[in-house]
């Protein structure tokens, strides 16, 4: 079976029981991981996400070892989540309190969290491996994440554990919105303002701890991220941005357990970041909101109407146009013919151009604080902006301008 | 108890010990000079992002070069440092998200692919894989032809010492010159942004010369003794050094006292401590040179004379 094969099949679940269900927890755990995120992202702290997944590591040896103390192989994945959860808020607790009780900002008590507690974690790891060499196997993958070989019991945890997140994240999303946006406004609305930022804090260490063994604790802060990043680009509103944001952690996690399941080689917690990666380029070019190739096209658009109403001012006033877009956008609306002069519609449009500048000039004399002028972009034509009468009341000026120039 | 002392200094500490622990110092010094400033200019996660993406660029240059040697290495991590910043501040014009995002944002796609390269292509016949990039190789830096202190004259044996150790020495003396050259342009620029451009200091470039100069001890330091130390050396000696002083110039010296009592208790805890509880074998010099840095930033929370924000109260 062809790589193609076997990945279209994996991805309509029908490559074998195991690897289904290995994306299917891994599809939950990114969409909880997006909805957490977004939230995190809206109250800017993305990277306090990464000091709490760093400082899982230690957590994860001292469970090991225990274990092994109490005499069992030490791998029983729910004990790692645990003492993993344990360290892991401890850094986090670590970062709250350097930042309230020193002079130090959050972010460098993140980066020393995150460094320290690493570091330590690591020298733990090098402990477990003279300790009892060949049974440890497997720790090591925490780092990157690997659904090799994953029992059907571990990847049921995941899925339920996601599930549960998604729901705590339903469940608390009315506070978070308030909080992430505006905490000062929560806090006189009586809302205890430390305490959601340490609901969404512990929502982000659940997907943490829960995505370690597919994600790996190096990267699972992509998948708090990532997903968030790409769903602002296109929406204004919270509801549906955190929407976005769950099924974009929701198919990243899912597509890239499958297509590691389809190269069993290959970590599976880079193939998950880069998938999200893939769906924020996506966002980044093709949103019409904000993406890249939107904005691209508006400003062409704004700058074809820039040239055209410039065009027709110069053909109004008489004067020749020597600017090459302009003269290329007047040709192509048939106002004026290959050697220059205008066309009867061009001068129709050149004489509706110059009076709606006379109208807008007037407006701007007379009516200096209406919000019409202050919208006023330089293009719109005033009938859009203002009622027939309005008009018509500026016409009378202009007139009466003019009869006492002659 | 003094004759341990000597046995322990002798001709086996020069040859095991010695290069180690020297390269360890420079290594961590190297990393805190520029985290003193980047502290300051709360940029202190840049260090962060910078050595997750040093990997991508060494497995760059190996897939353009088809080799495993220095300097294409150093060149491919920088290049791939410069890449990381272009792209975090291309993310954040774009998306309009705040920088924290930004950088989360790239230098885990970065890590990603670099990762996936490294699986990907054959690389099974040189040494380098995510553990060595992490954790890198402190304790096999060793002084094979050392054969004691008078090694340390002799020009033969000199020639001999691990490449790491003048590589590191030098970079050192390039970060330390470009940090005392432009003293005053950073300090100026670190405090009061818009009061140095008015002065007419280009602060753009040098915020960006000083991430190049981070880039710089980042990729060095990573080649000896992994991305671990980096990132632990670029944060914790400048913060605890904040915590002892108001003046930038002691703050730079504390920074570098630190970082060297890290890089030398950190060594000798991880290659005699074991030793000590009667087991044989030794636990990760990185590792250990990173919880030593954290404990000291620990006591400097608690006890470092200014430790508070201006107006704080004095809490017990």
């Amino acid at each position: 079976m062809s790589f193609l094969d076997y990945f279209i099949s994996a991805l309509f679940l029908q490559a074998g029981y195991n690897s289904a269900l290995v994306a299917v927890g891994a599809g939950l755990l990114g969409l909880s991981a997006g909805s957490a995120g977004a939230f995190i992202f809206l109250r800017k702290r993305a990277l306090v996400s990464d000091a709490i997944s760093h400082a899982t590591l230690p957590g994860v040896g001292l469970a090991f070892m225990i274990m092994v103390a109490f005499g069992s192989d030490g791998r029983w994945l729910p004990g790692l989540i645990i003492g993993s959860a344990v360290s892991s808020a401890i850094g986090l607790v670590m970062v709250e309190w350097i930042t309230r009780k020193t002079r130090l900002t959050e972010d460098a008590a993140i980066g020393a969290v995150l460094s320290v507690f690493f570091g330590f974690g690591i020298v733990l790891l090098t402990i477990i491996q003279t300790m009892s060499s060949g049974r440890q196997a497997g720790l090591e993958n925490f780092l990157l994440g690997s659904t090799a070989g994953m029992l059907i019991s571990e990847a049921m945890t995941i899925a339920i554990a996601g599930a549960l997140a998604a729901g705590f994240v339903f469940l608390l999303r009315r506070p978070m919105t308030l909080v992430a946006f505006d905490p000062d406004y929560a806090a006189t609305t009586g809302v205890n303002v430390r305490n959601i930022d340490l609901a969404m804090m512990g929502l982000a260490l659940i997907v943490t701890v829960i995505g370690l063994k597919i994600v790996g604790l190096i990267l699972i802060v992509a998948l708090l991220i990532i997903p968030p990043v790409a769903a602002r680009f296109w929406t204004n509103q919270v509801g549906p941005m955190i929407g976005i944001a769950a099924g974009v952690g929701g198919l990243s996690g899912y597509i890239g357990a499958v297509l590691s399941a389809a190269e069993a080689s290959l970590p599976t917690g880079p193939i998950i970041v880069l998938v999200a990666f893939g769906f924020f380029l996506i966002s980044a070019l093709f949103s019409p909101l904000r993406g890249g190739l939107a904005s691209w096209l508006r400003h062409q658009r704004f700058q074809r109407r820039v040239h055209r109403r410039q065009g027709l001012l110069s053909l109004a006033r008489r004067e020749p146009i020597y600017d090459g877009l302009t003269i290329r956008i007047l040709r192509r609306a048939g106002m004026i013919r290959a050697d220059g002069v205008a066309t009867t519609r061009g001068r129709i449009a050149a004489e509706k151009a110059a009076r709606d500048e006379a109208r807008w000039a007037m407006a701007r004399r007379i009516l200096p604080d209406d919000s019409a002028i202050e919208r006023y972009d330089g293009l719109t034509p005033i009938e859009r902006m203002m009622t027939p009468d309005q008009i018509a009341e500026i016409d009378h000026m202009i007139q009466t301008a003019q009869g006492a120039k002659a | 108890m003094i004759n341990d002392l000597i046995t322990a200094l002798g001709a086996e500490f020069v040859q095991l010990s010695l290069t180690p622990i020297v390269i360890g110092i420079l290594a961590a010094i190297a990393c805190a000079l520029p985290g003193n400033f980047l502290l300051l200019r709360r940029q202190a996660l840049i260090g962060d992002a910078i050595s997750h993406v040093v990997l991508p660029g060494i497995v760059a240059a190996f897939l353009v070069t088809g080799t495993i040697t220095a300097v294409p290495m150093m060149l491919g991590a920088g290049a791939a440092a410069i890449v990381a910043v272009v792209m975090i501040e291309i993310v954040k014009r774009l998306g309009r998200v705040e920088p924290g995002a930004a950088m989360g944002l790239v230098f885990t796609t970065l890590f990603a692919a670099g990762v996936l390269f490294l699986e990907i292509t054959d690389t099974s016949s040189v040494h380098i894989d995510v553990q060595h990039a992490l954790l890198g190789n402190l304790e096999s830096l060793i002084w094979f032809d050392a054969e004691g202190w008078g090694s340390l004259i002799d020009p033969a044996a000199l020639a001999t010492l691990p490449p790491q150790l003048p590589r590191l020495a030098i970079v050192l003396v390039v970060i330390a010159l470009f940090i005392f050259l432009f003293w005053k342009e950073l300090k100026i620029s670190t405090f009061d942004a818009a009061f140095a451009e008015a002065v007419g200091i280009r602060t753009r470039t040098l915020g960006f010369a000083l991430v190049v100069a981070t880039a710089i001890a980042a990729v060095a330091a990573f080649d000896a003794v992994g991305s671990i130390i980096v990132i632990a050396m670029f944060v914790c000696p400048p913060a605890s050094a904040r915590l002892m002083t108001n003046q930038l110039g002691q703050q730079v010296g504390w920074s570098v006292i630190f970082a060297t009592i890290s890089a030398i208790l950190g060594y000798v805890f991880a290659g005699y401590g074991p030793g000590w509880f009667g087991s044989p074998y030794a636990v990760s010099a990185a590792g250990m040179i990173a919880t030593i840095s954290g404990l000291i930033l620990m006591l400097t929370c608690l006890f470092g004379p200014q430790r508070k924000r201006i107006g704080q109260q004095a809490e017990t």
